[in-house]
């Protein structure tokens, strides 16, 4: 393998172990090759077993006709789909009153200043209050609740109620994520800006707070996922979402095919949010200080 | 006597049970460098944060141009205004571009207008070497010109006087050099400053005073010639001798 023309006084070195670097790449290769023979046998293995056991289940062929009938997935999907676009619409509005209302809470939590100790004691009890109550009877509380008090300028349209009950839950969920990004952040970087003459509300504003929602940006999209799930609990309140949608085909065919349907168009949305919070994690990993850009 | 820029006097701190400045009295003049040196935990950057108003004194006074800015009924935010101060770690803000942290001060505090304060920031940053990194993130430059930055973002502000607290003392040997060279030019521009240093040879150089700080008490003071070839208090002469031991000096 030497002999090969080399230049300078560091190409010299390198003609010396050609014939080890070969033979540890060989090895290299070797085990990579093997290492993906062994995970697509044993992932043949695993997959087809399971799928072995569930087809072979004496329930079988009942499971397959009311979980994974064609016909009924035909005739139910373009109704669910209709529904899941209310599912989005509500989402995106509660998961944007939920970002403003959220850090709200989790400034009035972080305020030092005597006069709003009222405020902060709130704000505590507040969190601690959403997110120790169940979503779902939440939901019931505003949903049944509000309506029942009879006062006019109270909404009364189930969307709207159902959306504020998920709003007050999960606002208290992403306000601990917030605080918890701006204690995070160096008391050296207030000081700081205190010292160039910034006002503490300056500080908090241009220094600590970017940073700090910088930091909790995966965080707070993994809560955006669950929220985009639990939006199917205001189906309870009656508004034809995907999940009721899917629920009255079932119900009047005998047929949960329409089911699955719905939790498909819900993974749809998921699945790429994950993604995407997985993105981010690993680049705020590789980045130093953990600043994603 | 002229009346001095900063005067410090009888200030003490605790912090719990723990006192760390025990009745200091200090002056700077106008155009005057004065050196803080002493072990690590004297006091001197306590000193440095409570006349910046970064940390509350418990006693005595602190006054910046005879007008006395510790009272508890002054407000510290128009106060921190008129100081500089530069830390060791350099606490510049990851999340800022170099140019933008230079004029978050003038900006945000002073309300000096954007176009006014970038064009003050880039002359600086240029002046003293950064003008090619003005749209870098910190995290991109080296130790010495981070705080080199950190410098430049406190005299942006126009201060009155600059505290440095230990500015070299986080950096690799070799860029200990351009950060002080830095120092020495405003020196020459006649800045007035306070510094807390463990660089003797720099105080030596650039300080017209020099104050040794033990327990949190200036054990003892004097034009910096005097107080490296010829200390009086057994304190000094032992704090000398371990860092001329160490190689140090």
């Amino acid at each position: 393998m030497d002999g090969s023309v080399h230049e300078g006084a560091g190409a010299q070195l390198t003609t010396v172990p050609t014939d080890r670097r070969a033979a540890r790449e060989a090895a290299r290769r070797q085990r990579a090759r093997r290492g993906a023979a062994i995970s697509i046998a044993s992932t043949i293995v695993v997959l087809g077993g399971l799928a072995l056991l569930i087809t072979q289940s004496k329930g079988w062929p009942s499971v397959k006709e009311t979980f994974f009938s064609w016909d009924a997935f035909k005739t139910s999907f373009p109704d669910i789909l209709r529904g899941f676009w209310l599912d989005v619409k509500l989402f995106v509005s509660v998961e944007i009153v939920v970002l403003v209302f959220g850090l709200v809470v989790a400034l009035c939590r972080t305020t030092r200043a005597a006069a709003l100790y009222p405020v902060r004691m709130l704000a505590a009890v507040y969190t601690d209050v959403m997110r120790g109550v169940p979503t779902i009877l939440l939901v019931y509380l505003v949903g049944f609740g509000i309506p029942a008090l009879e006062l006019p300028w109270l909404p009364s349209d189930p969307i709207v109620l159902g959306g504020i009950a998920l709003a007050l839950s999960y606002s208290a969920y992403v306000a601990e994520v917030y605080r918890a990004g701006i204690d995070s952040i160096h008391p050296s970087q207030q000081s700081a800006a205190l010292a160039l003459g910034l006002t503490s509300a300056q500080s908090m504003r241009h220094v600590v707070l970017p940073q700090a929602v910088r930091r909790v940006a995966p965080p707070l999209l993994n809560d955006f996922i669950s929220l985009q799930k639990d939006v199917a609990l205001v189906s309870i309140l009656g508004p034809l979402e995907a999940f009721r949608v899917a629920q009255i085909f079932a119900s009047e065919n005998f047929n949960y095919t329409p089911l699955i349907a719905a939790a498909l168009l819900y993974i749809a949305v998921t699945v790429p949010l994950a993604r995407i919070v997985d993105r981010m994690q690993s680049r705020g990993q590789v980045g130093a200080r953990g600043a994603v850009r | 006597m002229r009346q001095p820029v900063l005067a410090v006097a009888g200030v003490t701190k605790a912090f719990g049970e723990v006192e760390v400045l025990r009745g200091i009295d200090l002056e700077v003049q106008e155009h005057q460098a004065v050196a803080l040196i002493g072990a690590s935990g004297s006091g001197k950057s306590t000193l440095l944060r409570c006349i910046d108003l970064l940390e509350e004194i418990d006693d005595g006074d602190v006054f910046l141009d005879g007008e006395v800015i510790t009272d508890p009924a002054s407000d510290p935010v128009a106060v921190r205004r008129r100081l500089g101060i530069v830390f060791q770690a350099f606490n510049l803000f990851p999340h800022l571009s170099v140019l933008e942290n230079v004029v978050l001060g003038p900006m945000r505090a002073q309300r000096v207008g954007r176009a006014q304060a970038t064009e003050h920031a880039r002359e600086l940053l240029e002046r003293f070497g950064l003008g090619d990194r003005a749209d870098e993130h910190p995290e991109r430059l080296s130790g010495g010109q981070q705080q080199r930055v950190a410098i430049v973002r406190a005299l942006a502000t126009r201060p009155r006087a600059l505290l440095l607290d230990e500015i070299t003392s986080a950096l690799d040997p070799e860029l200990v050099g351009e950060v002080l060279g830095l120092v020495r030019e405003l020196k020459g521009e006649g800045m007035t400053m306070l510094i807390a240093t463990h660089e003797m040879g720099f105080a030596r150089e650039v300080a017209d005073e020099v104050c040794f700080l033990h327990a949190g008490a200036i054990a003892e003071r004097g034009p910096a010639e005097q107080m490296f070839s010829a200390p009086e208090q057994p304190e000094t002469q032992q704090f000398l001798r371990r860092l001329l031991e160490a190689r140090r000096l």
